[in-house]
């Protein structure tokens, strides 16, 4: 009975039953599997979360992104910088840097990427914890003030792609948005 | 010749008990009244945690999106606090002296102490609950800085995990009494050896949490300048998750429990059963990494090793309880002569008894819903696709609402009838809470994961993102999802409203057992308390419905394990 002491008191010299037994190895085995399977996919998969990381000043990395805005924003046909809802539209170099600032309540800037090109994304925010959520492709990332955080990103296709923030982040935490727009 | 003052004798401890005339179990009246001021106390933080997520879940609702924003944080925030913490750590609290000083026959060791301990808990409680409405504490209940509480958010969670400490040691304290008087024969019995990891793993937990919360506090106080916030995230969640790990413990410990008092269940193997227990004392404290695999700075290596548990070791103790707790009803049941078939019985099962039926709904749609999906979510690539999307709620709703909150509402149906000394109420009623409640708890879990796939935030007013300045449309799918999420969590709503009116009905006014010849409407077991012979011997024993239904369980876990890697092989390629 599971609410007396065990019927018998050696109880840890009973043999186990050969169900019990079985289920034990095949738990275990599974879990072994699904271990060392993170640990192929480092291998086998293209879709692994980098831990390159930086600590940095909240201004410092401000600093950085604006300066990265400057030089790459997107000049349109009319000769003047390119905007969506008043946020410029920047293209990074291929291959290169590319910056996103989270703050209160918005990612900035919006990166122009070309498909099936990679880029070294920086992400960080200026003030609280902001998660990046990139929809509708489905990735998610923490960012955190103070850490820069440096991945390597291929778009697989083209289209206009959301970002919207879910962590929370105060009571404009549901009109924080950003965009990434990918093209050939 | 001089004596030797010894000071103050020892007072004789004066204990009085009382047998139990339906499950044979020496109450003593002390430990009695904290369990009783305890498990109440629970039930109020239920209501009042249930109704804000009602309102919760109401204005998640697309199509009613009842709240405005402002009063949607907060009232997000007091949810999480008074169902994750309150709710649950005040009914471990009164499990735990159950299962120390009644399984065992003891009196409860320094009752007063206890009382301290309780009126420290509430305390806290409520002080939380102030500070959030006061509406400078809207946080979400992880607080994760550099958004600042108020200090008094801060210092209401010490002062809960303060008191909620002093009850675990009181409980350590009663098993020595109770080992030191002898009110047993040989091991302590399963359950309250599956209490003890509880207050094992409880006590790293409310460690862990002041080790962050009092610096938190200081620093709310303008003493401590900043708070580095990935440090913050490690330490906090070993008191975030790692106490989710305490109610899996203590609700595998009450469906061994159920089963034993309703249906005569024995464990299968004492060895097995506990051996899966200990796993959760060594492995389950690494999961503080399952909120830390979408963030910068940790190397790949703490991760897989964290997350997993060490190997799934602990997993592994999940899977072995998952085979021992149903093989063990099933055992018992063909004992009491339901052998025909694979499934007689299951068929025929006591369901309407509710906390049978409570215990096994539990049992189920834990290993299904939170313990699948909590490993997929788990998994460190896994993670990406998931991380703070609504399937992380709808993960631990899975766990938490489903699996812990439903068998702690199965178990208060014994507990009141026992130490009330009252019958429940309304037995129709009683009856279908179960299923009302975990129909409502398993649709809330699985809509907010089947929500969560498709990208929708969690903590997040407003899906459709209407003033946002990037417009982002989510799929008609999602905001079904969400709209069928709202519908569950109003029937989970209903089913925890019948459990507060009956529960409070019967303590009040239910029909009096301590009378001659009363009988309980939903009976214990006959040999609830008799030694029982050994279940056959090494390889004998036949489970033929068990075995199926763990095998269901496993083809699932496996499959629905690809599907997620097939949809993250999809993504955009990052490394």
């Amino acid at each position: 009975m599971a609410i007396t002491p065990p019927s018998n008191r050696l109880w840890w010299k009973e043999p186990i039953h050969g169900i019990e037994l079985t289920w034990i190895v095949i738990a275990f085995l599974w879990g072994l599997f699904m271990f060392f399977f993170m640990i192929a996919w480092h291998f086998i998969g293209q879709q692994n979360l980098s831990t390159e990381t930086y600590k940095i000043r909240p201004e410092r990395y401000q600093e950085k992104v604006e300066a990265f805005a400057d030089e790459y924003q997107v000049i349109g046909a009319d000769g003047e910088p390119v905007e969506e809802e008043g946020v410029p539209v920047v293209r990074p170099p291929v291959g290169g840097d590319a910056y996103i600032l989270a703050r209160l309540w918005e990612f900035w800037p919006i990166l122009e990427l070309k498909r099936n090109e990679s880029y070294r994304i920086h992400l960080s925010s200026v003030d609280w914890q902001h998660g990046f959520s990139l929809q509708p492709t489905n990735i998610n990332i923490s960012v955190h003030p103070g850490y820069e955080h440096v991945l390597t990103l291929t778009p697989t296709e083209t289209g206009v792609f959301g970002i919207v923030c879910n962590e929370f982040c105060g009571i404009g935490h549901h009109l924080m948005t950003g965009r990434i727009r990918v093209v050939d | 010749m001089t004596t030797i003052d010894h000071g103050v004798a020892a007072a004789p401890v004066i204990a009085k008990f009382r047998t139990c005339r339906f499950s044979g179990l020496r109450i003593e009246s002390g430990a009695e009244a904290l369990i009783k001021a305890n498990a109440v106390a629970a039930v109020l933080f239920l209501a009042l945690g249930g109704l804000m997520g009602l309102l919760v879940a109401l204005t998640r609702w697309p199509a009613v999106q009842m709240l405005p924003p402002d009063w949607f944080y907060l009232v997000l925030t007091g949810h999480g606090a008074n169902v994750l913490l309150f709710w649950i750590i005040f009914f471990e609290i009164a499990v735990l002296y159950f299962a120390s000083a009644v399984i065992l026959g003891s009196r409860l060791a320094a009752p007063k102490v206890a009382w301290l301990a309780f009126v420290m808990m509430v305390v806290g409680a409520v002080m939380a609950n102030y500070a959030v409405l006061r509406g400078d504490s809207t946080v979400m209940f992880t607080s994760y800085p550099p958004m600042m509480a108020s200090h008094w958010f801060y210092l209401s969670l010490i002062i809960f995990a303060v008191g909620a400490l002093v009850a675990v040691f009181i409980f350590f304290w009663t098993l020595v009494i109770a080992r030191n008087d002898n009110t047993y024969n040989g091991s302590v019995p399963l359950v309250t050896f599956g209490a003890i990891t509880a207050g094992i793993i409880a006590v790293f937990t409310l460690a862990s949490g002041a080790i962050i919360l009092v610096p938190t506090w200081l620093w709310s106080l303008g003493l401590i300048s900043g708070i580095d916030t990935l440090m913050y995230k490690v330490v906090w969640w070993g008191m975030g998750h790692s106490s989710q790990q305490i109610n899996v413990s203590a609700h595998v410990s009450i469906w061994y429990a159920i089963g034993a008092m309703v249906l005569g269940a024995k464990p299968l193997s004492e060895k097995v059963s506990r051996m899966a227990f200990f796993m959760y004392i060594l492995f389950l404290q690494l999961a503080s990494a399952h909120h830390i695999l979408a963030e910068p700075g940790m190397s790949s290596t703490w991760k897989i090793v964290n997350t997993s548990y060490m190997m799934y070791l602990a997993v592994m103790g999940s899977m072995i309880h998952g085979l021992t707790v149903p093989g063990a009803l099933e055992a018992a049941q063909r004992r009491n002569g339901y052998t025909r078939g694979a499934f007689e019985w299951l068929t025929k099962a006591p369901w309407g008894n509710p906390a049978f039926s409570g215990m096994f709904l539990s049992l189920v749609m834990f290993g299904f819903i939170g313990g699948i999906s909590g490993v997929v979510l788990g998994t460190e690539q896994l993670n990406v696709l998931m991380h703070n999307t609504i399937y992380v709620p709808g993960h631990f709703h899975g766990t938490v609402v489903a699996g812990t909150t439903l068998a702690f509402m199965a178990m208060t149906f014994i507990l009141v009838p026992l130490l009330f000394q009252r019958d429940i109420i309304w037995p129709g009623l009683a009856k279908w809470q179960p299923y009302v409640f975990g129909i409502g708890a398993g649709g809330i879990s699985l809509f907010m994961m089947g929500a969560g796939t498709l990208g929708v935030p969690r903590r997040h007013w407003d899906m459709a993102l209407t003033d946002a300045a990037h417009a982002f449309e989510y799929p008609a799918a999602a905001y079904l999802m969400m709209g069928l999420n709202g519908i569950s969590a109003v029937a989970a709503a209903v089913g925890g409203v019948m459990f507060i009116v009956i529960v409070v009905a019967s303590i009040l006014a239910g029909p009096k057992l301590d009378v001659a010849g009363a009988k309980l409407t939903f009976p214990l077991h006959d040999k609830s308390r008799e030694a029982v012979s050994e279940y056959g011997s090494h390889g004998t024993l036949k489970l033929p419905g068990t075995i199926i239904l763990v095998a269901i369980f496993f083809a699932c876990f496996v499959l629905y394990y690809f599907v997620n890697w097939k949809y993250l092989s999809e993504l955009w390629l990052f490394r």
